[in-house]
């Protein structure tokens, strides 16, 4: 990871907290459905507090196709970057 | 691995509800007794959570008309609009509609939901971007999955966050559609409709107005959300239902775009469905006829609306609504919001129990909705009830409604 792409994974981590389960640690591969609290109702809340904290859009196209954490920091650099 | 068990979380929580004694997605009103009423569990029950907004499912003048459409054009039409479905009367009704809504033209669909979907997805394609409210209902989601478009989500009721998103996105997508909602189905409130078209002009975006809620009950016209709030020519194309304040089943889009009716062949939701039956056609005309003709319907409406909300609010329950037709009492949690739409139904009122993820920030509720066909009588009856309630909660401890309310 570049020093870039570090400071994006905390940030995304400590928005994430929320919905980790104590035994649960986060890295790139961690299952955002299945291994922690996230519905499809708290997938949206989610995007939207990422949308605010990076000030971006994700369209809701791209939701259901996020599958772990990398997934999810892969969208939001693609995302920032696009801008 | 069994094709069901995909719903095994869903199926868990229903069990468990049906458990404790009751299916509230399992109602069956077994009789009707009037508007306001009908018989559920072998009960006389005031019904308050049908969105039969001026109470029009049973007036004698739309009643006839389905009657006389019955015995003069048959139960149903065996075809699309774009086959052998279109009769003089969807022509009629068409018509009706653009003139009630002050517009050049107006579609209509089988259903509220398939309008919705019609409209977004004719409107918007891939090559579009959709903005839609965060709290849209279920078809404008649908609908903008249909479309293809890249859909956007902006915060609820928020025409900054709105603005900051379109200038984000200013360079991307052909066209750009906003979709809001003229009155929210589960709090009752109404968008700010002229800082969203400010936002819209500066932005040259088209705006979608959803009056599915408002028309026939906001408006001095009854036109819905964007005529109370004097803001029609700002809107570029409203969709609306038959089966809430016109008291039948269908839905219809109008407009003033001189190419709107392009639709007619390019709209797959309008085009490859069955037409509406006749008897809803006719109906629904005099439905309009009847809100054109009696405004004290809508005057009736809001009185009901006011006193209900005034009264559950006085109860110290936790009204989450504005004042609007439509009430909804927010409880601490599901098995709370059970028990008491449970106990109120025992008691012979039906409400709606709304619980995540059907509703805004995940509350759990019990949504009323109110009619003209309410009578005084019925209000302060459905208010003893839902007193009653309030008293076994604060009695149980487990919950004290007045503190769920102000703390």
């Amino acid at each position: 990871m570049t020093p870039d792409d570090d400071q994006l994974f905390r940030d995304v981590c400590a928005i994430l907290e929320r919905y980790r389960p104590a035994h649960v640690q986060l890295t790139p591969a961690t299952e955002l459905s299945g291994e922690l609290s996230i519905d499809s109702v708290a997938a949206m809340d989610l995007i939207m507090e990422i949308e605010d904290k990076f000030g971006i859009d994700i369209p809701i196209n791209l939701v259901s196709d996020l599958r772990n954490l990398q997934d999810l920091l892969d969208v939001v650099r693609q995302q920032s970057e696009g801008r | 691995m069994d094709v069901f068990d995909k719903y095994a979380l869903v199926s868990g929580r229903h069990s468990k509800v049906v458990q404790a004694g009751a299916d509230p997605f399992g109602v069956c009103v077994n009789q009707v007794l009037s508007a306001t009423r009908g018989r559920i569990n072998g009960r006389d029950t005031i019904l308050v959570g049908t969105n039969n907004y001026l109470g029009l499912t049973l007036d004698p003048e739309c009643r006839d008309a389905a009657i006389a459409a019955i015995r003069e054009h048959g139960t149903g039409t065996t075809g699309s609009r774009i086959a052998n479905g279109t009769y003089a009367i969807h022509r009629e009704l068409e018509q009706d509609i653009a003139e009630f809504m002050g517009r050049r033209s107006a579609l209509v669909f089988p259903t509220g939901y398939q309008a919705n979907l019609g409209m977004l997805a004719g409107l918007a394609g891939p090559r579009d971007v959709i903005l839609m409210d965060a709290d849209s209902h279920s078809s404008i989601y649908d609908g903008c999955r249909l479309s293809g478009a890249t859909v956007v989500r902006f915060r609820h009721n928020d025409p900054e966050d709105l603005d900051r998103r379109l200038s984000r996105l200013a360079d991307q997508g052909e066209c750009k559609l906003i979709v809001v909602e003229g009155i929210y189905s589960m709090l009752g409130d109404q968008p700010p409709l002229a800082a969203f078209a400010e936002v819209k002009e500066r932005h040259g975006a088209y705006l979608l107005v959803d009056e599915a809620h408002s028309v026939g009950v906001l408006g001095e016209h009854g036109r819905g959300a964007a005529e109370a709030q004097g803001v029609e020519a700002a809107v570029d194309f409203i969709a609306g239902t038959f089966s809430k304040s016109l008291g039948a089943v269908g839905g219809f889009v109008a407009s003033d775009h001189p190419k709107f009716d392009v639709l007619r062949f390019c709209c797959r939701q309008y085009m490859f469905t069955a037409s509406s039956c006749p008897s809803s056609v006719a109906s629904v005309r005099a439905a309009f006829r009847r809100i054109r003709e009696e405004p004290e319907l809508r005057q009736r409406l809001w009185a009901n609306a006011g006193a209900l909300y005034e009264g559950l609010i006085a109860l110290g329950f936790d009204v989450c609504s504005a004042n609007s037709p439509i009430i909804a009492v927010r409880l601490p949690d599901e098995e709370t919001a059970f028990w008491a739409w449970h106990r109120l139904l025992e008691g012979g009122v039906y409400v709606n129990l709304a619980l995540p993820p059907g509703t805004p920030n995940g509350v759990c509720l019990l949504r009323c909705s109110v009619s003209a066909a309410h009578t005084p009588d019925e209000i302060a009856e459905v208010c003893r009830r839902f007193a009653r309630v309030a008293e076994e909660l604060n009695r149980s401890g487990t919950t004290q409604v007045r503190l769920a309310a102000h703390g």
